[in-house]
């Protein structure tokens, strides 16, 4: 089966393999080779989608990442994704697409209706249309919008692909294998320096692979398969395809997308879909090339308008025709290469050319193979709605403002060049001020201020042999500043046709009563006249003019469109266009997946997880774990169908009544060591540590230098002038880092050492009454009586063989006693407790019980200590000393910290002794007051109080002090709740401490 | 992601590092008498510069040594690194 439009040798697609595809339910095939883009034209699909706001037909405009129009919707093993250039997207077998944007088919679709009301749809028209009334948005705009300017439709499924990262160092990066890209790598990696070349398409060579030039006495095909070859022979060099460079950061960091697996019907086993690469480069080579610029006339974006460079691709690459009466409007030399091509392939092109008499190699050329030329000529029209069936065609005056009568040239497609635009995107994003280059009507980069440099076409030099010498010279020059070493390749003798200038005209005029839409920005479908209805409505800054009209906002970040768009500015404000200035380009050059730059970080690996050494066994015995921080801990341990409220109330029961062993490995421990380790505690916490003994435990609270409680724990003396520190779980790397701050930078006077010990210790706290017995058991050893061992008290000893820490130190209120192991043994400590304990009744409990025991004790923790309140807020005032000086203490005299009726935190229990309180409620005086109800407190904690079996909660209160005793009411507007609860003294249970110290 | 010299473990990508604020304010001494005005002025006010700017960073992921790095807030542009006992 032959297609219509395909060559039958020309290209570099692989005729041999036939791949089959589905676009719009329909059955078509193409090579292997092709791009979806290719394989649809070679079938003569021209028709793939309808425009944003107009829903005008659209059909393809370029043939790479420039591509404005031809997205569609791809289908890829069970997978979707949205706005898929067709121009990028390699053909595979079983490939399936569809339209974006249309509805209800690409044939008939009713959004085209804005098309004829066009002239309610003009610059600015979302936030003139939308504005008003305010209370149609939800309700009417918003769905409007999204129903009729969506693109395509992200999935909403779990994206079972691999996306990977990858941090690479190297001396060159080259962005762009065309003649400048492969001239400077090669140069480079013969003179040593590591490269990285990449090259965004899936073949390397870029213009050489379409252009009839000679080089060395090789086609440029033949030249380009040459160099890559020996290059990916070069252990100093990474060749990559399919790999963009989109964006140029901080310090020579960029950022490269590397599609692997998104040519092939599914990816590989063990292979990514995707992989982006951090590249740090010493220096970096532009040679991303130049995008052909279009010619704006009537009717622009009628399917079958395309770049004439594009249209070349299609046949030199692909081998495709992407019209049989192909009418060629040029306003330079380049526009005749493609006619030229397409003459040699037996079709017949006429070439518009604006120009009045240009003379020039290729032109010659032109007209001795008979091809049709007409100077002074310029396409008024395309005619034609869902494919160009001709052209209304006029003679232009000298002035380019008078045309001359229209004709009309029946033709199929109409193939425009308007010169070239350098694509300066990563110059520009690596902070190079850009500067307009007069002689080619475009910016090109100017000074640099990284260590980049351009190249060739993108930076203005549109000849081969220049480019080629100005490659290989900065390919050397660069290495050599970098290796040092000196081995200089000459470049190659070129032969290529010479051009003449173009011709500064890039829009046509409209004739006399006609009012054709000539469009700039093809995705977004603005047009000329939405430009001209912004500057009179008074928008002067470029950057406004594109949020205003959205010329440039679309996907293809108008890659073909700001340019003109400029160009049109700079026309009707009389203006050159280096004062209007270009907006700035912004990183990604081209969209990238979202799951390229999450990468692996997904789900359970968007953050380290870490087990305490006794996870295992909390496994074993059906703990229900919580994150706390990064730490996985048991939240409680299920037996049979019991809830968390169920099995933690029974935990923390039995703790109450006879001993229950918790896991307390994650909190933070530091090991801190010197002869002015006590020093250091003492300006680090808020009460005295100069006199503790060795062998004893103190409690501490740390402040920030305002006065605000940083963190608090147990400090132990282990010997002479060593100390174990704690912290909270989720503190514990800020204590550190705080420590160090002051030791290294405030006062590196004092000779104290510390270092985290948070993995060298598991823990395990045993409490309640009978946790003494069991610890007597468990350590026969000891004298594990109140005078052996005393509240606060410190030993070391050995728990069968193995090093033991024991400290009498209690977060449950009850008595208790902490264990630390090495990490190693802590799975024998664990069971050790376990099988002793067993006698004693002993259950392990989880952090929910934790928290109701904390809670009714009234011990404040995070939840207080919540990075808003001072010692006296959490009833600690007691700690602070009045005679020393440390971290903070200078703020605690703040007005507002001194203040009378200061918050501090209080019990609160319901009245009905019933319902629980909501955390983050707040307490109001008044239920019934009008809103604004003034807010004297929140709730910070809640529990279900054991010892007196009803609901108790802590809560940071206004006045705190003298509120005992008094009726308030929580309110939690979020969950319509009002609970009149009394409010009581934080200490719910052993107000004065007995149990701890019995 | 910039790149920064640490003295002491060499040149690092930002991600390995903490910033710790401004250099160039010193702590006021312990003990010692000090003014609500300069209190503030230690703990709360500080200069929003453009230009060169003394930080401290912590080469937390490293050497986890505080080091002082002198940093272009409008470029990025790092002209200097030192240890922390170092002046510029
Ligand atoms: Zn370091």
């Amino acid at each position: 089966m032959a297609q219509d439009f395909r060559l039958d040798t020309v290209g570099l697609i692989n005729r041999d393999k036939k791949l089959s595809f589905e676009f719009n339910g329909k059955n078509y095939f193409g090579y292997e080779g092709d791009t979806l883009a290719s394989a649809l034209l070679a079938n003569g699909v021209h028709l793939i989608g309808r425009s944003f706001k107009y829903h005008r037909p659209r059909g393809f405009f370029g043939a790479g990442v420039d591509e404005p129009y031809a997205i569609v919707q791809l289908y890829r093993n069970n997978e979707t994704e949205p706005n898929v250039k067709t121009t990028e997207q390699e053909l595979f077998e079983g490939l399936k697409a569809t339209s974006v944007n249309c509805w209800p088919s690409v044939n008939f679709d009713i959004g085209a209706i804005n098309n004829f009301l066009k002239v309610f749809l003009p610059a600015g028209f979302y936030y003139k249309t939308f504005m008003w009334p305010k209370s149609f948005w939800y309700k009417v705009y918003e769905p409007f919008i999204r129903k009729a300017a969506g693109l395509g439709v992200a999935s909403i499924k779990h994206d079972k692909e691999r996306y990977e990262h990858k941090y690479e160092y190297c001396d060159l990066l080259i962005a762009g294998s065309g003649p400048s890209g492969l001239a400077s790598a090669y140069a480079a990696a013969k003179n040593g320096a590591t490269v990285i070349l990449a090259e965004d398409k899936s073949r390397f060579g870029g213009t050489l692979l379409t252009s009839e030039v000679n080089i060395g006495n090789q086609t440029g095909k033949e030249w380009v398969e040459n160099i890559i070859a020996e290059l990916k022979e070069m252990p100093n060099v990474t060749v990559k395809n399919r790999s963009q460079v989109f964006g140029y950061y901080d310090h020579n960091m960029l950022v490269m997308s590397e599609k692997i697996s998104d040519h092939l019907p599914k990816t590989r086993k063990y292979h990514p879909k995707q992989r982006l690469w951090y590249i740090r480069a010493k220096e970096v080579l532009i040679s991303s090339g130049s995008i052909e610029r279009p010619l704006v006339f009537g009717n622009n974006d009628t399917p079958g308008v395309m770049l004439s460079s594009a249209a070349k691709e299609y046949l030199k690459v692909y081998g495709v025709l992407v019209g049989k009466k192909p009418l060629i409007f040029t306003n330079n030399d380049s526009g005749y290469e493609t006619a030229i091509e397409f003459k040699k392939n037996g079709v017949e092109p006429i070439i518009l050319d604006t120009r009045k008499e240009p003379n020039s190699e290729i032109i010659e050329e032109a007209k001795n193979l008979g091809i049709q030329i007409k100077f002074s000529y310029v396409v008024v029209a395309a005619k034609g709605y869902k494919k160009v069936k001709s052209a209304e065609v006029a003679k232009i005056s000298d002035d380019k403002n008078e045309l001359g009568i229209l004709e009309n040239i029946t033709c199929d497609c109409i193939c425009v060049s308007g010169f070239w635009t350098p694509t300066i995107h990563l110059a520009s994003q690596s902070g190079n001020k850009t500067k307009f280059d007069k002689d080619i009507d475009a910016f090109v980069p100017g000074v640099s201020k990284q260590n980049e440099t351009t190249l060739g076409a993108a930076n203005g030099t549109f000849t081969l042999a220049e480019t080629l010498k100005e490659s290989f010279n900065a390919g050397y020059e660069l290495s050599k500043k970098i290796t040092k070493n000196d081995n200089k390749i000459s470049h190659p003798i070129v032969v290529e046709k010479n051009k003449t200038t173009h011709d500064k005209f890039w829009c046509v005029p409209l004739p006399k009563g006609k009012n054709y839409k000539r469009f700039l920005d093809f995705q977004n479908d603005v047009a000329v006249s939405d430009i001209e209805i912004a500057l009179k409505e008074g928008y002067r800054s470029i950057e406004h003019v594109k949020r205003y009209t959205t010329l440039g906002m679309a996907t293809d970040q108008g890659k073909t469109s700001n340019l003109n768009g400029l160009q049109l500015v700079s026309n009707i404000e009389n203006k050159i266009v280096p004062e209007v200035g270009h907006t700035t380009f912004r990183p990604p050059y081209t969209p990238v997946t979202i799951g390229a730059i999450v990468g692996r970080e997904v789900g359970k690996h968007s953050r380290a997880t870490r087990k305490s050494p006794l996870h295992s066994w909390h496994e074993k015995n059906n703990a229900v774990f919580v994150d706390a921080g990064v730490w996985l801990r048991p939240r409680y341990y299920k037996q049979g169908n019991e809830t968390l409220f169920e099995g933690s109330k029974r935990e923390a029961k039995n703790v109450r009544a006879n001993v229950g062993v918790c896991d307390v490995t994650t909190l933070g421990k530091i090991d801190i060591k010197g002869p002015d380790a006590a020093e250091l505690l003492n300006r680090v916490y808020t009460n005295a540590w100069l006199k503790l003994p060795v062998g004893k435990a103190r409690y501490g609270v740390m402040l920030r230098e305002d006065g605000i409680v940083m963190d608090d724990g147990t400090t132990t003396r282990i010997s002479e002038n060593h100390y174990h520190m704690t912290t909270t779980t989720a503190q514990a790397a800020n204590v550190l880092s705080h420590l160090e701050y002051y030791l290294q930078l405030v006062w590196p006077e004092l000779n104290v050492n510390v270092v985290s010990s948070t993995e060298q210790w598991a823990g395990a706290a045993i409490a309640g009454p009978k946790s003494r017995d069991l610890m007597q058991k468990l350590f026969p050893n000891i004298d594990a009586s109140n005078e052996g061992l005393p509240f606060m008290g410190y030993l070391e000893t050995k728990l069968f063989g193995a090093t033991a820490r024991i400290f009498r130190i209690s977060f449950s209120g009850e008595l208790a006693y902490e264990v630390n192991v090495e990490s190693d043994n802590g799975n024998f400590m664990w069971e050790k407790i376990i099988e002793v304990g067993k006698e004693f009744e002993i259950q392990p409990y989880g952090t929910e019980a934790l928290s109701t025991l904390r809670i009714e004790m009234g011990h404040v923790a995070g939840s207080e200590l919540d990075g808003r309140t001072i010692p006296y807020d959490n009833s600690l005032e007691g700690l602070v000393s009045k005679k020393k000086d440390f971290i903070g203490k200078r703020s605690l005299n703040r007005k507002a910290f001194i203040a009378e009726d200061r918050q501090k935190v209080v019990g609160v229990v319901p009245l009905d002794k019933k319902t629980s309180i909501p955390e983050g409620s707040h307490l109001v005086k008044d239920a019934n007051a009008q809103l604004p109800n003034p807010k004297l407190g929140y709730i910070s904690a809640s529990c279900w109080s054991v010892e007196h079996d009803n609901p108790f909660s802590l809560a940071i209160l206004k006045d705190g002090k003298n509120m005992i005793g008094q009726k308030l009411f929580v309110m939690s507007p979020l969950k319509n709740i009002t609970i009149p609860v009394e409010i009581v003294s934080s200490h719910y249970v052993d107000p004065k401490g007995e149990r701890v110290r019995s | 992601m910039l790149h920064i010299k640490c003295p002491h473990c060499g040149m690092r990508s930002q991600n390995e590092f903490s910033y710790g604020g401004d250099a160039t304010v010193k702590r006021p001494e312990l003990n010692k008498e000090v003014s609500d005005q300069d209190w503030d002025n230690f703990v709360y006010n500080r200069k929003s510069l453009r230009g060169k700017h003394l930080e401290f960073w912590q080469h937390l992921s490293g050497c986890r040594q505080w080091i002082k790095v002198e940093r272009d807030t409008a470029t990025h542009e790092i002209f200097k690194t030192l240890k922390a006992n170092e002046d510029i």
